[in-house]
């Protein structure tokens, strides 16, 4: 191993189980995820939707919606345990250590209040300074993300600012403290494919100067291909396939992986038609025994009904499919 | 913003004269009132005469014109009953329903607005629950009913406040007589003033608690609790802001049918308002008063709708870019 990653992983997740409890019975939305993002590394989290990306994300922040609830397993912030925390302590981590990007632009600004008074009102919350101080940074942090003459447009009201600079104001609101871990779920999926790209250039600039590292939520490929270092693709509330970015998207491991991947249309080569994965996504009221892919699974053999595998490691990666232990 | 005022000042104008045109000819068959003035047995040439001093014998296109000039100079001719002008009459008894109006008005929205927001933040807490139960009562009980009840207990059993009239009144500035000087005036307004308000208090109540709901469960305080905002900032500089919006101009709507639908409650309290002059009017065929008091509730209402239009951009500024426009 390399001293770099011996480092304390900036958010670890140990076996996280999120449940919901309804009146038709508690339903298990995460199913054991554990994962781990370094410093300064972005970790692109992909899968269909209803996979539990987002889930993964308000568990990390403790902002789940009632009646979800994290049943077991730990969250880890820099080596130190805060899945139990308060309220009150989890707060001072959300924005502060943990900044947050949601995916509508257009719905996260306060409409009624001025793009500077909800960066300053960020900034003081979290960061002992004065309005003036705050005002300033809110400045600074408005020119990073790329937002023309922000003397001025601190003083305008959301509705005023374009989707794509509503999405650079989110960053900046998220950045406001210097957080050293940044959730962003689903960035870009509300935005025009032109404003797209430069949304994720940006972000990513912005993380690689602060060394703050990323999770990155998203069901686009191209997003992840171009700016994540690792990736974990989710099926059925379970990360399913872990590693290095260029090994999952190049050679997956995993069926679903595999699928997931062959779905992606390429500009060079002109395949008769792409990659079709047989059915959809099972609902939370009906995950199959054993490995919940199975049913859709091309290679599915008898022991995928009966149990449930785990992720080992498979080269520089983990897959949790009996194929590759078989293998191994 | 001016080009704004003057359109809906032009659409108020519309308005009113819409109402003007409606008021009369629905007045127009409601019966005739020479037959009130005069006695059975006075002889036809009088009743004629009457008749023609009163106008009433001219084509109606006619008598509406004349009607109409003269109201715009608050001219309203000359109550049947009373033979006072009726704009004299409404003057004299406007201080009193727009006291309890306002009264009722602030007391609804100073106890609904803290109500409603305390059951959405409080949703499962006891006393939201009882708030909740209450308010189903406020909005079901008719206002009547309210008001005798409200006698029987205070006045009749307990005699701790009067049952009607409006106390003592001071007049103020030569004109303006008002009962919130006196121990008495104050004490005769509380029963009234809780009669009613009390629907409007309700519906604020349960207004503020579902708006606030809903707000408590957008995106915009999503980000805000990702933000790691304070609870307090979340609920009171966010949530309530947003929550406001819609309340304002629920809020406003119901100034005007409070002050018009105090007509019931100045009935039950004996309250010498406008709306019991207006009853009175209906009773006796006074058209003049009863037109003039449709023109007066109508100019309120169009009147409060601009205002509340008005405040709506204040507080909205999404809406302050519309109305520059």
């Amino acid at each position: 191993m390399t001293p770099e990653s011996v480092k304390t992983p900036v958010l670890e997740l140990r076996n996280l189980v999120v449940e919901f409890v309804t009146r038709h019975g508690t339903l298990r939305a995460l199913d054991g995820i554990s994962l781990s993002i370094a410093p300064g590394e972005v970790l692109g989290v992909v899968g269909e939707s209803g996979a539990g990306k987002s889930l993964t994300g308000a568990a990390v922040i403790g902002l789940l919606e009632p009646p979800g609830r994290i049943a077991s397993g730990e969250v880890l912030l820099a080596g130190q345990r805060i899945d139990q925390l308060p309220m009150e302590e989890l707060r001072h981590i959300r924005g502060k250590r943990i900044g947050t990007i949601f995916q509508d632009p257009l719905t996260s600004l306060d409409p009624l209040y001025r793009v500077g008074e909800q960066l300053i009102e960020t900034i003081r919350t979290h960061l002992p300074v004065t309005e003036q101080e705050a005002r300033e940074r809110a400045i600074a942090l408005l020119a990073e993300v790329g937002i023309p003459a922000p003397e001025k447009r601190i003083d305008g009201y959301p509705h005023e600012f374009s989707g794509g600079m509503r999405q650079r104001v989110v960053i900046a609101l998220a950045l406001a403290a210097e957080p050293e871990l940044i959730i962003a779920d689903e960035p870009t999926t509300a935005l025009d494919v032109s404003v797209q790209a430069q949304i994720i250039a940006v972000l990513k600039k912005l993380c690689r100067e602060r060394g703050t590292a990323v999770m990155l939520i998203t069901h686009d490929m191209g997003v992840i291909a171009e700016t994540a270092d690792r990736v974990a693709v989710m099926y059925a509330g379970r990360v399913i396939e872990i590693g290095p970015v260029r090994d999952v998207v190049k050679s997956p491991k995993h069926p679903y992986a595999k699928g997931l991947m062959g779905s992606i249309p390429a500009l060079d080569e002109r395949p008769e038609r792409l990659l079709q994965i047989e059915g959809s996504m099972p609902r939370l009221t009906a995950i199959p025994e054993g490995c919940a892919f199975h049913p859709r699974c091309p290679h599915v053999i008898p022991k995928c009904h009966e149990s449930r595998p785990v992720l080992e490691h498979v080269g520089a990666g983990q897959v949790a499919c009996f194929l590759h232990e078989v293998r191994s | 913003m001016l080009a704004f005022v003057i359109r809906r000042i032009l659409q108020s104008c519309m308005v009113l004269l819409t109402v003007a045109l409606l008021a009369f000819t629905m007045f127009r068959f409601v019966g005739d009132p020479v037959a009130q003035i005069v006695s059975l047995d006075t002889p036809a040439e009088e009743v004629r005469k009457v008749r023609e001093s009163l106008g009433l014998d001219d084509p109606v296109i006619v008598q509406m014109g004349r009607y109409l000039y003269k109201a715009v100079q608050l001219d309203f001719g000359i109550s049947y009953q009373f033979r006072q002008p009726v704009i004299e009459l409404l003057a004299e008894r406007a201080p009193a329903t727009l006291e309890l109006a306002l009264i009722s008005s602030f007391l609804s929205l100073a106890i609904g607005i803290p109500m409603g927001v305390y059951t959405a933040l409080r949703r499962d807490s006891l006393f939201a629950r009882v708030f909740q139960s209450i308010s189903l009562v406020g909005v079901s009980l008719p206002t009547f009913l309210i008001g005798i009840l409200l006698i029987y207990l205070f006045a009749v059993t307990l005699g701790w406040l009067p049952s009607f009239g409006r106390g003592q009144v001071v007049t103020v500035s030569g004109r303006w007589s008002t009962g919130l000087l006196t121990a008495s005036g104050l004490k005769a307004l509380i029963l009234p003033a809780i009669t009613l308000g009390l629907y409007q208090m309700t519906l604020i109540m349960r207004l503020v608690r579902a708006e606030m709901l809903e707000v408590l469960r957008s995106d915009h305080i999503k980000f805000a609790r990702a933000r790691g905002l304070t609870t307090r900032a979340i609920h009171f500089r966010h949530a309530l802001k947003s929550t406001l919006v819609p309340v304002i101009t629920i809020a406003g709507l119901q100034l005007g049918s409070i002050i018009a639908f105090a007509v019931i409650t100045e009935t039950v309290f004996q309250w010498p308002g406008m709306g019991a002059l207006f009853l009175k009017a209906v009773q006796n065929v006074d058209i003049p008063i009863m037109a003039a008091y449709l023109m007066i509730i109508s100019a309120l209402f169009v009147t409060i709708n601009m205002v509340v239009d008005l405040l709506y951009a204040f507080v909205d500024p999404r809406l302050r870019a519309t109305i520059k426009g």
